[in-house]
């Protein structure tokens, strides 16, 4: 009895063995062109696997593998942990502009090489980053928009101005983001009440923004990290008014919720994520295709239409008419997060905020 | 049946196996956070071998002291809540037929099968004004309009109790079912009523299991970082949310690992506070 089980287990064993032979030379094959992607996971994730890689290994023949990575800073320590012993769990990954200042500052990033991203052309420019010596770290993958939101039966009237949001008619009816560097209310207060976020070069006038935001506290039921908590109450009429996506509002709206997305008079917050290829990647030719392909404007267009991202090329180069823009971009000027202070000064802003809003 | 003394080195090795994993699996990460604290944080990058005392530094403020009182304060009432509630009704489910007793023990055991996610949802969506429980008492009449109960101190109490609560009736339960019924009929025929026969005789008989129930629920709802955030005011969020913040969001693993040792010293001094006054207790 003993004996026949080994044998099965045996020859089982060596039929593996045979089929993984017999296999081998296709994963080869697929291995010499293909790519490990990191994006973000969840609603990203699905709709560029849906949407946008399918074409692109029909375009180039590089399969893609797409990795879903964590938000928030995880994936950033990761990544460098990974490329200390040499690995690269991704090869290109969609970083956010925090994480991306970050990364440059160990050299995570492989500079990129223009002259192999002819599509490049195309981009605004402050979606390239550069290391401070002029080499290209990353490139913009896709921007987003955080705005104000409401819901239309609680609210008839959409809101103009940030300044709702200190409104001591809307006492504990806000969800806000509850970091620093994700929510960008800094910003928000700098640019709606002192004249733009230069206000935010010193010290006083980040205590001062502070301030002005500390009175916001009071209307804030809900300081959200997860965002299906917020959506979820926004929806229902629980919170009413917020920050939030506009991308992932419209689709809600879309479905029939009733919510509405709004661009304030002082402009939307605009947050980007930039395509870098780890130091530790061996693929930095698929790398460079890869990039090249997701700057076409047609690509960008798709991305607009199909997952509701803003552009990160000049509008003109697309072919998007102006509904669909407006459905993912608007024509004010942007509040553009002040992302240099969350390098220099990270701690110090986390320290303050923390009490700010726990104290 | 008497229980032989280990004699031989071979009678430990059952010991092994268990040793070996908890040496992995705590002593290892443990070691490697303790290190970690003492490291020095780059910021607006990662952090470098060193050993400096900046961390812990800075987590010694009249902001991270009060955290800390509100964490070990919270996690002290959510062990009394639980205790109070668990132990008459554990006493009274060691009192019933065995086949209640099993469907009761199931019906606790699957709370546990739920994720922490899950029952904060849960209970912010019972807690809420458009779908929660005001909406029943409205429409009886009890109430006039129905009103928001969450976020407050409260609620995150309530949600943490509720996620603790089969844990402190699953270590109380052997303990009950193996006292002695005697005990109890003794004192109704010398004339206490059932409840003081509770009070006098059940519980002085507990006294240990009640205490180390109490701090297996204390350390356990010390640990929780969801519920607070789900469920509370940023007022009510614990030193774990923060720990959290720092490692995840700010890649500030050096003060994070400060910030758990210092957690984890904290409460193994208060259990061994206790552990001391209950032997004094004893002794006296």
């Amino acid at each position: 009895m003993n004996i026949t089980s080994i044998k099965r287990r045996t020859l089982l064993g060596a039929g593996l063995a045979g089929a993984s032979m017999l296999a081998m030379p296709a994963v080869l094959r697929a291995q010499d062109k293909s790519l490990k992607v990191g994006v973000y996971g969840g609603y990203f994730k699905d709709s560029f696997d849906k949407n946008i890689f399918p074409d692109f290994t029909k375009a180039t023949g590089i399969a893609i593998e797409s990795v879903a990575e964590p938000t928030g800073e995880a994936w950033l320590v990761q990544l460098e942990q990974a490329a200390r012993a040499g690995q690269a769990p991704a090869d290109v990954s969609m970083m956010s502009q925090v994480a991306m200042l970050k990364g440059q500052a160990t050299e995570l990033w492989t500079p990129l090489d223009m002259s192999k991203i002819k599509n490049g052309s195309h981009l605004l420019d402050r979606f390239v980053n550069k290391y401070p010596d002029g080499r290209v770290a990353g490139i913009g993958a896709v921007s987003w928009y955080i705005t104000l939101v409401t819901n239309t039966d609680v609210y008839k009237e959409a809101p103009t101005s940030w300044t709702a949001f200190w409104d001591p008619a809307n006492a504990d009816k806000l969800g806000l983001l509850a970091l620093v560097s994700n929510s960008f209310l800094l910003e928000v207060t700098a640019k709606t009440f002192m004249g733009g976020t230069n206000a935010l070069d010193t010290e006083e006038g980040i205590l001062k923004a502070f301030e002005k935001l500390a009175e916001v506290k009071p209307n804030v039921r809900l300081w959200y990290r997860d965002e299906a908590q917020f959506e979820q109450a926004l929806k229902s009429g629980e919170i009413p008014m917020g920050q939030y996506y506009h991308d992932v509002t419209g689709l809600a709206a879309a479905d029939g919720h009733p919510v509405r997305s709004t661009f304030p008079k002082e402009g939307g917050i605009q947050d980007s994520g930039c395509w870098a290829l780890s130091r530790a990647s061996q693929k930095s030719e698929e790398a460079h295709i890869f990039i090249d392909y997701m700057c076409q404007p047609s690509i960008q267009a798709t991305l607009s239409r199909k997952v509701g991202t803003s552009p990160t090329v000049k509008r003109e180069s697309t072919d998007l008419t102006d509904k669909e823009f407006a459905a993912v971009s608007s024509d004010i000027e942007p509040i553009i997060p002040r992302y240099d202070l969350y390098q220099t000064k990270s701690d110090w802003l986390n320290q303050k905020w923390t009490e700010l809003i726990v104290g | 049946m008497r229980r032989e003394p280990p004699q031989t080195v071979g009678d430990y090795a059952p010991l092994l196996f268990p040793a070996a994993m908890l040496t992995i699996f705590f002593v290892v990460p443990f070691g490697t956070m303790i290190a970690v604290s003492f490291f020095q944080r780059q910021q607006g990058g990662f952090y470098t071998p060193a050993f400096v005392f900046d961390n812990y530094g800075r987590f010694l403020s009249a902001f991270f002291g009060s955290v800390l009182g509100f964490s070990l304060m919270m996690a002290v009432a959510v062990a009394i809540c639980c205790v109070v509630l668990a132990l008459p009704f554990t006493y009274m489910l060691t009192r019933m037929a065995r086949s209640v007793q099993v469907v009761w023990l199931v019906a606790l055991l699957s709370v546990l099968s739920l994720s922490e996610v899950i029952i904060g949802f849960a209970w912010s969506t019972l807690f809420s004004r458009t779908a929660g429980i005001t909406n029943i008492l409205v429409a009886l009449g009890l109430m006039g309009e129905a009103k928001a109960l969450t976020p407050s101190f409260a609620a995150v109490l309530t949600g943490m109790v509720y996620q603790a609560f089969p844990y402190t009736v699953l270590v109380l339960f052997p303990a009950l079912v193996r006292l002695d019924p005697t005990l109890t009929e003794a004192a109704r025929t010398l004339g206490a009523s059932p409840l003081k026969a509770f009070f006098t005789v059940v519980v002085p008989a507990l006294r240990n299991t009640i205490v180390a129930t109490l701090i297996m629920v204390f350390i356990f709802a010390l640990g929780s970082y969801l519920l607070p955030q789900l469920l509370g005011r940023p007022q009510h969020w614990t030193l774990s949310v923060l720990i959290t913040d720092q490692a995840i969001y700010q890649s500030n693993m050096p003060f994070a690992a400060a910030m758990a040792v210092f957690l984890v010293l904290v409460t193994l001094g208060l259990v061994a506070l206790t552990v001391i006054a209950g032997r004094k207790g004893e002794a006296a």
